[in-house]
Order: C-alpha cells, then sequence, then structure tokens
C-alpha cells in the first residue's frame, strides 16, 4: 500500500502536479493584464522543483509504489537539467510569444505537464509507468507544437507528429505486451524492470523476448529520433513556434535517454549483444542522413533538426557499448546536446521578431556586424555543435568515442569520427554566414533588448565555453549515478 | 612566482583578447595599443622563460602539473624543453610584429582582428607546452578557430573557400589522432605523454597508431601530397595571418612529429621513414618546381614554404635511418638539430617574406608578379629588405636559411648520398625561384605607372622588417646559442629513435 514514505520519494512530482493545476486555475480566473506574472511563476515553479529533486534526493536508490518508479541519482541529474532547460526556454520564449500573441497560460501548464511526463519516464520502475510518462511527455508536446493555430505550417506539423507519434506507442506496446508474455503475465508487478532483468535468466522464452525487444527499440529510436525513425523531426522542428522547437530539443532528448536506458540496461540488460548492434546500426544510420541531409538545407531550424539525428547517433554510441563507463557518456552527451539546443535556438528566439521569424540560414547575413555578442554566442554553439575543442561539445563527443572503443567497437568509433568531419562544414557554414557575410539591404537583424533573455542566453553560451573548459565535475557526477 | 611561468605564458594574450575585444570598434586605437601591450608582456614573460631554462640541464623543465579531469586521469601538464623554449620565443616575437605590422593596415573591426591573434598566439605557446595529450590535443584543434576568422573576415576575395578548406582539411586530419589517442589510453589509462612514450606497443598497433598521427600532423606541416590547402590559405589570408601561419603554424605539425611520432610509434617510425624521406623529397624537388612557375608573389611563398618544412621531416626521419641501420647516433643528431634550426629559421625568413609581400600590397593590392617591376627604383630600403630575405629564403651562407639546410644535408649525406643529392637541389631551385621573383618584382625598368606612386616603408614597416632581419643575420651568423639552447633536448630525440617498444 502507498505510504507517507512513497509520497515522499515522489514529492517533486506530486508539488508540479499540484502546481501546473493551481497555474491553470490561476489562467482561467486572472484579469488579462495580470497575465503576464504567470510566465515568472511557472519559472518559479519550475526553480523550486529542481530545488525538491536535489533537497529531497537520498543517499540511496529509493523506489515508490512497489517499484512503479525509483527515485536514484540518474533520475536526480536529468530531472535537474531537463527542468533547468525547461525554465531556460520559457526565459527564451516570452518576448518571441509576446510579439505574436501566443503568450497564453497553456503554454506554461503544457510545459509544465510534459515536464512532469519527463520525469515520470526517466524514474520509471515498471513498463506501466514508462509508458504513462510517454504518453504525458508526448501527448503534451503535440498540443504545444499545435499551438500557433492559426499556422498552417504548425498544425500540419503537429498532424504528422501525433500520427507518426502514435504508431511508435503501439509499437512499443506492442512490443512490451511481448515481453509480457515472456515474462510470466502475472499482471502489473512481473511489468516491473527488475522483473524483467531477473526473467532473462531463466526464461523459456527468448525468441519472444526479443521479439519484443525489437518493437521497444523502435519506440525508443522514435523518440530519440534516430534513423530510420526520424521522419518527423525535421517537419515538427520547422513546423512548430521556436519555443516549442527548443524544448523538443532539449529536455526531450533527455527523456529519450532516460526512457532507453532504463528499457534496455534496465530491463533488457541481459539481452545486450542483441540490442547493441540494433542500437550500432541506429546510430550508423542517424550519422549518415543527420549529417549528409543538414549539409543541403537553407532552414536554420530544418539544419538543426537533422543536426539532431546526427548528435543523436552519437549518443547512440555511448548506449550501445552497453556498460556503466557508456551510459555516463552517454548521459553525458544527452545534457551536452540540450545546453548546445537551448544555446542555438535562443539566439535565433532572441533575433526573431514579428514578422521576421529569422529562420532561414541566409537570415543571419552580417550578425556580426549588426550585434557582435549574438554572434559570438551562436559561434559558440556552432563550433560547440560541431565537437571543436575547446567547446563543451568535443568533450562529450571524446566520451562516446571512448567508450565505443572501449566496448571493442573501434569501426562505431572510426565512423563517428568520419561523420563529425562531414558535419563539420554545415556549422561552419552557419559561422560563415554571420561573420564573413555583409548584412543584407535592409536586414532587420536585431537582437531583443530583453534583459532576462540576455542575460540567460549569454550565461548559457557561455556555459559550453567553460565546461569546455572544466568539465570534471559534471562528469564525476555523471559517472557516480551509474557506479563508478 | 616562476612556478606558473607556463600558465601565465599562455593565459597572458588569451585573457588579455577579452579587454582588447572590449575596446570596441568605437575606440580602435585603445584596441590597438592594448593589443601591443600584451603582446610585448608576452614577449616580455617569454624572454624571462629564456633565463629560467637551463639548456645544460635538459630534460623538461618548469613542470606544472593539476588533475584537471580526475575521472578521465586528464592532467592540465606543462612543461618545456630547448625545442619549446625556442619555438615559444619565435611565437611571441612574431606575435608583437603581426600586431605591429597590422597598425594601420587592417581598418575593418581592428579589435577583433587583434584580439584573434592574441588568442591564436597564446593557443600556440599551449601547444608547445602541453604534456598531457589530450591537452595537447584540445589546443592544436582550438588554433583552428581564431586562425579560420582571421581567414575569413579579413582575407581576400576567395577567403570563405580558402578558409573552409583550411579548416575542414586540418580539422579531417586530426580527428583520426583522437582515436589514437583514445586508444592509446585505453591501454595506459593516462594521456600523460612521458607514459605514453613508455609504453609498449606491437608493431601492427604502432603502425596503425603511426599513420594516424602522420595524418594529424602531415597535413598541419604540410607534407605533399596533402600540402594542397596551404597555397590557398597562404593567398587569401590577410597578411598577418599568412605569417603567423607560415612562421608558427606550420610547426606545430613538426613538433607534434617530434612528441607523438618519435616517442610513442618509434618502431613504426623507423619502418616507415622511407616513406617520410620519399616524400619529403618530393617536397623539396617537386614543390620547388611548383614555385617556379607561379604568378602569383604569395603562392610562390607558401610552395617555398612547402619545400623547406621538406627539410625538417627530412632531417627528423633521416635521424631514424642513421640510428637504425647505421647506429650512427652523431650524424643523426646534427640532422636533429638541422631539422630544429630550419624550423626556427623558416619561421622567421617566411614571416618575412610574407610580411614583405603584405608591403607592397598594401600599396598596389595585387600579388601578381606581372604588375610590379622596378620597385627598388621608388622604395630602395624596402628593395634592401626584400633581396636580404630572398637570399636568406634560397639559402645563402651567412643567413639562417642556410644554417638548418646545411646541416640536414651533412645528415642525409652520412645516410645515403643519393638522398643528400637530392636534397641539395633546393639550393639550385630555391635560388632560382626567389631570386627569378626579386628580378622581376625590385629590379628592371617600371612600366606599371602605378609602382611609380608607391611610397618608401615607413617607419612602423622599417620597424618589423628590421626585427625580422636582425632575427634572420643572428642566426645565420651565429647560429651557437641557439643549437646550444636545443642540444641536449634533440640528444634526448634522437635516444628515443634508439628505444625499441615491441
Amino acid at each position: 500500500m502507498p505510504n507517507f514514505n512513497d509520497i515522499l520519494i515522489l514529492l517533486p512530482e506530486f508539488y508540479l502536479v499540484a502546481a501546473a493545476c493551481l497555474l491553470l486555475l490561476l489562467d482561467a480566473f486572472m484579469k488579462p493584464e495580470q497575465r503576464a506574472s504567470l510566465h515568472w511563476l511557472s519559472i518559479l515553479v519550475l526553480l523550486v522543483a529542481i530545488y525538491l529533486v536535489i533537497a529531497g534526493q537520498p543517499d540511496f536508490t529509493a523506489t515508490a509504489f512497489g517499484g512503479m518508479f525509483v527515485r536514484d541519482r540518474i533520475a536526480e541529474i536529468l530531472k535537474v537539467f531537463a527542468l533547468g532547460t525547461t525554465a531556460m526556454v520559457m526565459v527564451y520564449a516570452r518576448p518571441y510569444l509576446i510579439d505574436r500573441q501566443l503568450l497564453k497560460g497553456e503554454f506554461y501548464t503544457l510545459m509544465i505537464f510534459a515536464v512532469i511526463g519527463i520525469m515520470l519516464l526517466v524514474s520509471a520502475g515498471n513498463l506501466v509507468t514508462v509508458y504513462l510518462g510517454l504518453e504525458l511527455l508526448s501527448l503534451s508536446s503535440y498540443a504545444l507544437v499545435a499551438l500557433n493555430r492559426d499556422s498552417g505550417l504548425s498544425t500540419e506539423a503537429a498532424i504528422k507528429y501525433f500520427v507518426l507519434g502514435a504508431l511508435a506507442s503501439g509499437m512499443l506496446l506492442y512490443g512490451m505486451s511481448m515481453v509480457y508474455g515472456a515474462s510470466g503475465m502475472g499482471g502489473v508487478p512481473s511489468l516491473a524492470l527488475s522483473h524483467l532483468h531477473d526473467v532473462m535468466s531463466y526464461t523459456t522464452a527468448p525468441k519472444l523476448l526479443v521479439f519484443g525487444l525489437i518493437f521497444m527499440v523502435v519506440g525508443i529510436g522514435f523518440k530519440l529520433g534516430a534513423a530510420p525513425f526520424h521522419m518527423w523531426i525535421p517537419d515538427v522542428y520547422q513546423g512548430a513556434s521556436t519555443p516549442v522547437t527548443t524544448f523538443i530539443a532539449s529536455g526531450s532528448k533527455l527523456a529519450a535517454f532516460g526512457m532507453a536506458y532504463r528499457l534496455l540496461e534496465g530491463g533488457m540488460g541481459d539481452l545486450s549483444p542483441h540490442w547493441q548492434m540494433m542500437l550500432a546500426v541506429l546510430a550508423v544510420a542517424s550519422l549518415a542522413i543527420g549529417n549528409l541531409v543538414a549539409i543541403v538545407q537553407t532552414n536554420l531550424k530544418r539544419m538543426l533538426a537533422y543536426s539532431t539525428i546526427s548528435h543523436m547517433g552519437y549518443l547512440l554510441l555511448g548506449l550501445a557499448a552497453a556498460s556503466p563507463e557508456g551510459y555516463a557518456a552517454a548521459m553525458f552527451y544527452a545534457i551536452c546536446y540540450s545546453l548546445m539546443s537551448v544555446a542555438a535556438f535562443g539566439v535565433i528566439l532572441a533575433l526573431a521578431r514579428s514578422g521576421f521569424e529569422c529562420e532561414e540560414i541566409a537570415d543571419l547575413k552580417g550578425l556580426n556586424q549588426k550585434s557582435p555578442w549574438m554572434a559570438f554566442l551562436m559561434l559558440l554553439a556552432m563550433f560547440s555543435l560541431a565537437g571543436v575543442p575547446p567547446l563543451f561539445g568535443f568533450w562529450a563527443k571524446a566520451l562516446v568515442l571512448e567508450a565505443a572503443i572501449h566496448a571493442g567497437m573501434l569501426w562505431l568509433a572510426i565512423v563517428g569520427v568520419v561523420f563529425a568531419i562531414i558535419g563539420l562544414y554545415y556549422y561552419l557554414h552557419v559561422i560563415k554566414v554571420m561573420y564573413f557575410d555583409k548584412p543584407a539591404e535592409g536586414s532587420l537583424l536585431q537582437a531583443k533588448p530583453d534583459v532576462p533573455l540576455r542575460v540567460v542566453l549569454s550565461l548559457n553560451a557561455l556555459s559550453l565555453l567553460g565546461l569546455g573548459l572544466y568539465w570534471g565535475p559534471l562528469l564525476s557526477w555523471c559517472r557516480t549515478a551509474f557506479g563508478l | 612566482m616562476f612556478n606558473h611561468l607556463l600558465s601565465l605564458l599562455i593565459w597572458l594574450p588569451v585573457v588579455g583578447a577579452i579587454p582588447v575585444l572590449l575596446a570596441g570598434s568605437a575606440r580602435p586605437n585603445m584596441a590597438r595599443w592594448l593589443a601591443l601591450l600584451v603582446a610585448v608582456l608576452t614577449f616580455a614573460a617569454s624572454l624571462l622563460l629564456l633565463l629560467q631554462y637551463h639548456p645544460d640541464a635538459g630534460g623538461m623543465q618548469l613542470v606544472e602539473s593539476y588533475m584537471w579531469i580526475p575521472a578521465w586521469g586528464v592532467h592540465y601538464g606543462l612543461a618545456v624543453d630547448g625545442i619549446s623554449v625556442a619555438l615559444i620565443l619565435m611565437t611571441t616575437f612574431v606575435g608583437i610584429l603581426v600586431i605591429v605590422g597590422a597598425w594601420e593596415v587592417i581598418q575593418d573591426k581592428p579589435h577583433q582582428y587583434m584580439a584573434a591573434m592574441l588568442m591564436l598566439e597564446g593557443l600556440l605557446i599551449g601547444v608547445f607546452c602541453a604534456t598531457d595529450a589530450l591537452l595537447f590535443y584540445a589546443l592544436f584543434e582550438a588554433i583552428l578557430i581564431p586562425m579560420f576568422i582571421l581567414i575569413g573576415i579579413w582575407g581576400g576575395p576567395r577567403r570563405v573557400y580558402a578558409t573552409l578548406k583550411f579548416f575542414i582539411y586540418t580539422f579531417f586530419g586530426s580527428v583520426f589522432m583522437l582515436i589514437a589517442l583514445l586508444y592509446l589510453y585505453q591501454k595506459a589509462g593516462t594521456f600523460d605523454m612521458a607514459t605514453l612514450a613508455a609504453l609498449p606497443l606491437t608493431m601492427k598497433e604502432q603502425t596503425w597508431i603511426f599513420f594516424a598521427f602522420l595524418i594529424a600532423f602531415a597535413i598541419k606541416v604540410p607534407m605533399v601530397p596533402v600540402h594542397t590547402w596551404l597555397p590557398d590559405a597562404h593567398v587569401e589570408a590577410p597578411t598577418g595571418g599568412s605569417v603567423v601561419l607560415a612562421a608558427v603554424m606550420l610547426k606545430v605539425g613538426t613538433y607534434g612529429m617530434l612528441r607523438f611520432i618519435l616517442p610513442i610509434t618509434p618502431d613504426a617510425g623507423a619502418h616507415f621513414a622511407w616513406l617520410i624521406i620519399g616524400l619529403s623529397l618530393v617536397a623539396i624537388v617537386y614543390i620547388g618546381y611548383v614555385a617556379l612557375v607561379q604568378e602569383d608573389m604569395k603562392k610562390l611563398v607558401a610552395y617555398s614554404s612547402v619545400a623547406h618544412m621538406g627539410f625538417v621531416t627530412l632531417g627528423i626521419f633521416i635521424a631514424f635511418m642513421l640510428v637504425r641501420e647505421q647506429g650512427n647516433t652523431e650524424m643523426a643528431q646534427l640532422g636533429m638539430q638541422g631539422a630544429l634550426v630550419q624550423m626556427i629559421s623558416h619561421g622567421f625568413v617566411s614571416g618575412a617574406m610574407f610580411t614583405c609581400i603584405g608591403v607592397m600590397y598594401d600599396r598596389l593590392h595585387t600579388r601578381q608578379i606581372k604588375d610590379y617591376g622596378g620597385v627598388i627604383n621608388v622604395m630602395p630600403w624596402f628593395g634592401f629588405f626584400y633581396v636580404l630575405f630572398a637570399m636568406a629564403n634560397s639559402g645563402l651562407p651567412g643567413t639562417s636559411g642556410f644554417v638548418g639546410e646545411f646541416m640536414v644535408i651533412m645528415a642525409s649525406f652520412a645516410a645515403n648520398p643519393w638522398i643528400a643529392l637530392f636534397a641539395a637541389f633546393t639550393l639550385i631551385i630555391g635560388a632560382a625561384y626567389t631570386l627569378w621573383m626579386v628580378k622581376r618584382v625590385l629590379w628592371g625598368d617600371i612600366t606599371n605607372p602605378h609602382v611609380a606612386e608607391m611610397k618608401e616603408i615607413n617607419g612602423r614597416e622599417t620597424f618589423v622588417l628590421t626585427a625580422f632581419a636582425a632575427a634572420v643575420l643572428a642566426i645565420g651568423i651565429w647560429p651557437q646559442p641557439l643549437v646550444h639552447l636545443m642540444d641536449s633536448s634533440a640528444m634526448q630525440l634522437v635516444r628515443q629513435l634508439a628505444v625499441h617498444k615491441i
């Protein structure tokens, strides 16, 4: 039976649910001119949640509700960064949403519900919780993508996302049902990931398990956006309003890593020889498709979408190693990627104004003359994404490459660096446009004077340099989570 | 305070770049003077380094080592030997000259230009004193960023093509080195270069690692056939960019060979020495001929750089041949020293040549040889310097260009007279392409009316050229201090060549 202790373990989640409901009510009863305060309230809610996550972290792995929910270091780190990047997205989004009359309560509550989904997902101890978290996150995301109702592109993207997402959820569920069959069909407790882990050793139906596993990998691949399950990414990234894209490119990726880790290592760890190869294939496909297709993009958001696909390829390099070092490297990569993509999209948000989305690469022409500081921040983000030292992105890449070599997959590491060279081109192209081209006639480029946006964005981009110079503590933190 | 002298040398220009950048485009003069101040202070610090370094003691000195990333055992490790000290001195010396050289020339965003130069200088110094392989790699790659910006913003008409080619080409080489380093980390559990040097490796491993290192450094040197980025980068780069590129950045490649290929893969290095020697000879002879037909002055000097760097790689790998096949350590040491002297000498000579071309370019805005002719009539002092550096470039005794080449040819002769014969070709070809260019640019009658309007060099340019001339003549006439500085380190390198690691 649930007791008080269970509730304490879930305190941050309960608190967020309550806060989100309260925000919904406030939004309904507030006078329109007071609604602006919702923005700061939502950020405060997220910051308090970060505090609750860190302060309430037990020294050992705690489980609640009969193992449905796991609270360990891995969940703690992922939650802190998911909450943090979401708060950053809110700060960056405000001026953009005001310009477009999209600053509504729904945006904030949907974001918070999506974060709750992330938190459940990364703490899942049971297939049911995995599915619950995933659906909460996905449904909130579909609605967020469709936030700009009047835009045909947004609606199209939302429908695509929804249809493909539903298909992927179906696949995942089908895989889970197979696994359930192999696990002895003992009701909800037999769906616990720890139970599945035990089943592996004495199961009589390994074929059934592997069959289920394949469908679960499809679900994971979809959530990560790894090729060949990447079809939704470019359209959604381009079609969604930029703040929503930023969220999908940051917090969502942390969730996808958490989900992959829980399902693959937590539930199917003993089948690792099977899924290692599957992930390696997904990694190579993502690296190839992401990097090659990104080269020809002219739309910055779409280019960053393909860049996401390639980055998920690198993340899979760490996961495919199937070792604690590999998981630590992959988690480090997920954190690094979320910080980089928030910074890159943040610059787009800072430059966009009403009637000017700043989403074509050519829109950035001559940014160094118009706004040298924004150009510099984007330069940091681009070099970091490209993996040029001393920026943060390089170390994350080095870590996953090392993990792959450690796991005896030298060939995979070589494929990884070859595509890093190819990928370099399109990031350099953005820098070229900003620094080497003259501003276009009547260029509208101008950074928003919004102070919180500028301060947080500057700190965000400079953190890529700072963490690049001193990434030891973050790595140690990630490694302790995996018992290293 | 001397405990952190190396950190000071790295961080002073890097951090000093921030106030220069903050001075902004509104206060260009403040940015210029600040940059000069930082460069002079860095040079002063490097002189202090020279005083602190004991050449006779040998080994790595002024060691700084702090745990940087405990989980990976990465150290922030710095130390210098004689080779590093010489290269750092050259870097800081050239650092001042490029800033003075760009004073009025760079009118577009001078603060960013100066800041990028300082950043570059600090990172290059870092490369020359890193003792941790991962730190070395990070700095080795990071120098691409300011150089990319320098060529891309202030370069010539095809700057975008040139700078992208430069960046991607160099990046291409170095990622394989990263894989090799990560592999070595698997075996040794550390990135400390001294530990990696002592790590036993099978021939198969050494061969793979050797080629991974080789591709990284060969592109940087650059060696034939991966030199094609250099002429483009040089032609399009602003004068200061070309000077730093030729004088310091190319040395990073050969320095890397000394620090990685020699100690970590000595057996593979000895086994494939013939390959490097062959490629070096191709660089010396064939690229010499290529330089002969160039019509663009910068391209000509760029190709002559490839040929001269061929001497450095020849000197390093001829030492392998001498030690492993003949046990002739004395000659091997001569070859190694020749390579080291050539590295320093080429830094000054090529830097000076590019400065001279820059001086002419600022007046006439063309680099085509055919647009000039009779420059000596209007710029006699400039002519004096130009001829001096041209002589040094063709290896005339009494200039620094002679010393290193002579030592390498001597060592080659001991190894195999045929190698020496081909290497000695440079004395003819080098003289041919350099002096022919001088003839067409300086001498003769003025045919282009614009040449008649060219003004004599001003005080600032005279200062820069005099400084280069002093260095070129000092090394040429009295190389002893430089050789002494690097003597024990060269000996150490030669000793490493004999170590079998299998």
